[in-house]
């Protein structure tokens, strides 16, 4: 009835093209905005922050950036803890080796450090494909930990190997270190999620987006119809590195504060990304938001619920929220392999045609 | 959605609670993951020694301690969770059993005004109080480990380990690192050879790094281990028949369930300790009496006097003290986090206190000061006996080497200090 098309005329090329063509999810899209940006900040607490809102922007802009290259360039990736790492460790050396300048401009920087390291271990996937690229990457995840572990140039020659995020501002207000106010940390992340999923979008919906799905579909066909696999793939590294290292570095220096590499940005991290674009849908921006919410908040309310209201042992709370957790990933999976932005799609099918289906 | 949202945010103030008159000790515990095994007997010693002052003496000075329980997995991310989630609840001090989350709390706790206990784990560091005014890390910390390590083979050795080698088989985070800079500098005092053997996370794999100890056939191996990595380690150690009375693990490296796997391999295993072993004290019957009995153990209640046990006992009777020494300094039953920092830091444990509390020579008797905020770096060898599975102290509490530990810990809390901006306290 108020989900559909018709009557919502377009009289400008920039109308028909908007990322949001049904007015519906404009509007949906505007109050989402407007509640993110005007309304948690005033309201937000430290716990909210630290433990809910966090993880969840910053794990998002992880998971636009690993499903860009596994979900519409179909390049599978193992690497992402490593990719994060990247990010850590290059915007630590340049939080301490320039600390005049806005921590704003490191993520930048640490995202594009991590774009060129990703495109690096891109190469092999020009020869290779599927599993073997996974095991690839899955080399570049071990070979980066290492690598951190390894050379103390990156930590600073720290007794621990340790890595520390000291205070830095964003027009003087700070948004590292323990004495951030939660809604300066908040919106921080919210803003580079923010520029992070139009970026996304809108590449994808363009024409890069399209060389990539073509990629994705069948690289042989894509080839005969001109398209560069090389130019695709690369592109596809690059972006997803960028987005993956700005992930990591907001991960670093405004989340945890401290980080260890081997487990922070072990090879868990780097399936628990996957998970979250499995799980989330592959090839869906939208996706990458209810993967990431579904495998952040759902252990976080599980936790509250078990052992805040039931009052359970921590122990039996913790065992019982991996069974529950791996119970509801089988069952979304099985009820919709293509995750929960399939589910979405068909909840917006159907929503077109009611109250009165076929 | 709407119920999510609604179960979430009842969760949410659960979780901020209300302010009740009691003492919160938050207990960041591990009862899941490859860690479990150490974090179970720690956190049951902790939880039970305050269920024992609240039912035996209605708590301290009159007010019930109240430990919160949160699950950390030796998980950072979770770490953090925890902390949020138990810090508004009026908590006192943090004992994260982790040296990776006692970093991050570091500049958390320091911003929020509550303390952090990192009893022979954490950063090393901050036994300097003039730059960590929130961290404590008495009695004895990982440097003095490294140091009484040294100090026991020199004692073997009489006196002299020139062209010696020792192996350090580490795990290979920040834990498994930090006595590495001590133990090069003890190497160049002492003229023995160190060689470095990391174990990575979580350590269930380790026939490459026993082959490399095999090939390069050091006469002492020292271990940094946690959780599974130990039992491995020790089991490797068995099965390229390396003699176990030259193998010395630190203090987390020394508990039950580290050599039990084994078996009779395992005996004559060493490892170094801070705090007395075994149920032989007199505190152990009115656990029994007043928590045990009544069904009040913590977890499953079988791990009394084993080693980490006792550790997580001490742990908390180490706070408990502090906080009636900061009820005495302040005249308030019910005190807050700022008077619990006043209170650790004022804290004297003697021999009589020990002995009246039903702990005779349980640890070593010290005092903290605004300066040194860890305590007296003293420890014992304890040896475990796979024949009556017990361990059995072969040394007394000896002093460690702090003529080369107190410049490294001033080196590197200065390093912190100017790197963070901090004034030094204390003058």
């Amino acid at each position: 009835m108020f989900y559909r098309e018709a009557g919502d005329f377009k009289t400008t090329y920039a109308a028909d093209s908007q990322t949001f063509p049904i007015k519906f999810d404009r509007f949906r899209y505007y109050a989402v905005s407007f509640v993110a940006f005007l309304i948690i900040p005033f309201v937000i607490n430290d716990y909210w922050v630290n433990a809910i809102f966090l993880p969840f922007l910053i794990y998002s802009i992880a998971a636009i950036g690993l499903n860009i290259l596994v979900g519409y360039c179909g390049q599978v990736s193992l690497g992402t803890g490593g990719f994060m790492a990247v990010g850590a460790y290059g915007c630590y050396k340049l939080m301490t080796a320039f600390p005049e300048v806005s921590i704003f401009f490191h993520v930048l920087l640490a995202g594009g450090i991590t774009s060129i390291v990703c495109v690096l271990f891109g190469l092999p996937s020009l020869r290779i494909k599927g599993f073997y690229l996974a095991v690839a990457t899955l080399a570049a995840q071990f070979f980066l930990v290492w690598l951190f572990n390894r050379v103390p140039w990156f930590y600073n020659y720290s007794a621990s190997g340790q890595i520390n995020a000291p205070e830095r501002t964003v027009f003087g207000i700070e948004v590292t270190g323990p004495n951030t106010e939660a809604w300066a940390t908040y919106l921080f992340c919210l803003v580079f999620l923010t520029i992070c999923a139009l970026i996304a979008r809108n590449l994808t919906r363009g024409t890069q987006g399209r060389t990539w799905m073509a990629i994705r579909d069948m690289d042989i066909a894509a080839e005969i119809i001109g398209v560069n696999p090389l130019k695709a793939k690369i592109s596809a590294f690059a972006v997803s590195g960028f987005f993956v290292g700005v992930s990591g570095a907001l991960f670093f220096s405004v989340y945890l504060g401290a980080v260890e590499v081997g487990e922070v940005f072990g090879i868990n991290k780097s399936f628990l990304v996957l998970f979250m674009i499995i799980i989330g849908g592959l090839g869906s921006i939208f996706g990458s938001f209810a993967g990431a919410a579904f495998l952040v908040l759902l252990p976080v309310l599980l936790k509250n619920v078990l052992v805040g209201m039931l009052g359970w042992p921590t122990d039996l709370a913790a065992h019982l929220e991996f069974l529950i957790i791996g119970g509801l990933i089988i069952t979304f999976l099985i009820a919709e392999p293509h995750g929960l932005a399939q589910l979405w799609r068909v909840a917006k099918e159907k929503l077109r045609l009611w109250p009165f289906p076929h | 959605m709407k119920m999510k949202l609604a179960t979430m945010a009842l969760g949410a103030l659960m979780a901020a609670g209300p302010v009740m008159a009691d003492l919160v000790f938050p207990d960041l515990s591990y009862r899941t993951g490859p860690y479990a095994a150490g974090g179970i007997p720690f956190s049951d010693g902790y939880n039970d020694y305050f269920t024992l002052l609240n039912e035996r003496d209605g708590g301290i000075g009159g007010v019930k301690a109240r430990v919160i329980e949160c699950e950390t997995g030796y998980n950072t991310e979770k770490g953090v969770e925890c902390y949020e989630a138990t810090k508004g609840e009026g908590a006192l001090v943090y004992q994260p059993l982790s040296t990776g989350i006692t970093y991050q709390l570091i500049p958390k706790v320091t911003a929020d005004g509550i303390a952090l206990h990192t009893m022979g784990y954490g950063r090393t560091s901050a036994a300097n109080g003039k730059v960590f005014s929130n961290v404590f890390n008495y009695p004895a910390n990982y440097w003095n480990g490294a140091s009484l390590v040294v100090n026991h083979l020199l004692e073997i050795n009489g006196g002299d380990l020139g062209g010696k080698k020792i192996a350090l088989v580490y795990h290979n985070s920040a834990y498994g690192k930090e006595p590495i800079r001590t133990l090069e500098e003890l190497s160049k005092k002492h003229g023995f050879d160190l060689s470095l053997i990391p174990v990575d996370h979580p350590g269930q794999e380790q026939k490459s790094q026993w082959l490399q100890i095999r090939r390069e056939r050091p006469d002492y191996v020292t271990m940094w281990g946690w959780g599974v990595m130990n039992q491995v380690a020790i089991q490797e150690a068995a099965n390229i028949r390396f003699p176990m009375e030259n193998f010395i693990g630190v203090w987390w490296s020394g508990s039950e369930n580290d050599v039990l796997p084994a078996g009779t391999a395992a005996n004559g295993y060493k490892a170094v300790t801070f705090h007395n072993v075994g149920s032989d004290f007199p505190v152990f019957d009115d656990v029994q009496a007043h928590v045990v009995d009544k069904g009040l153990a913590a977890g499953a209640g079988d791990q009394i006097g084993t080693a980490l046990y006792n550790r997580g006992f001490y742990a908390a009777m180490l706070a408990a003290e502090a906080v009636r020494t900061a009820q005495e300094i302040h005249g308030v039953a019910d005190i807050n986090a700022a008077m619990m920092l006043d209170g650790m830091e004022a804290l004297e444990i003697t021999e009589d206190r020990m002995a009246e509390l039903g702990m005779p020579n349980f640890g070593p008797s010290f005092k903290v000061s605004c300066e040194n905020h860890g305590g007296p770096g003293t420890g014992a060898m304890a040896q475990w006996d796979a024949s009556a599975k017990t361990w059995s102290l072969i040394s007394d509490f000896n002093a460690s080497d702090m003529e080369v530990i107190q410049p490294l810990i001033d080196a590197d809390s200065n390093a912190y200090a100017a790197e963070n901006n901090i004034a030094t306290r204390c003058n």
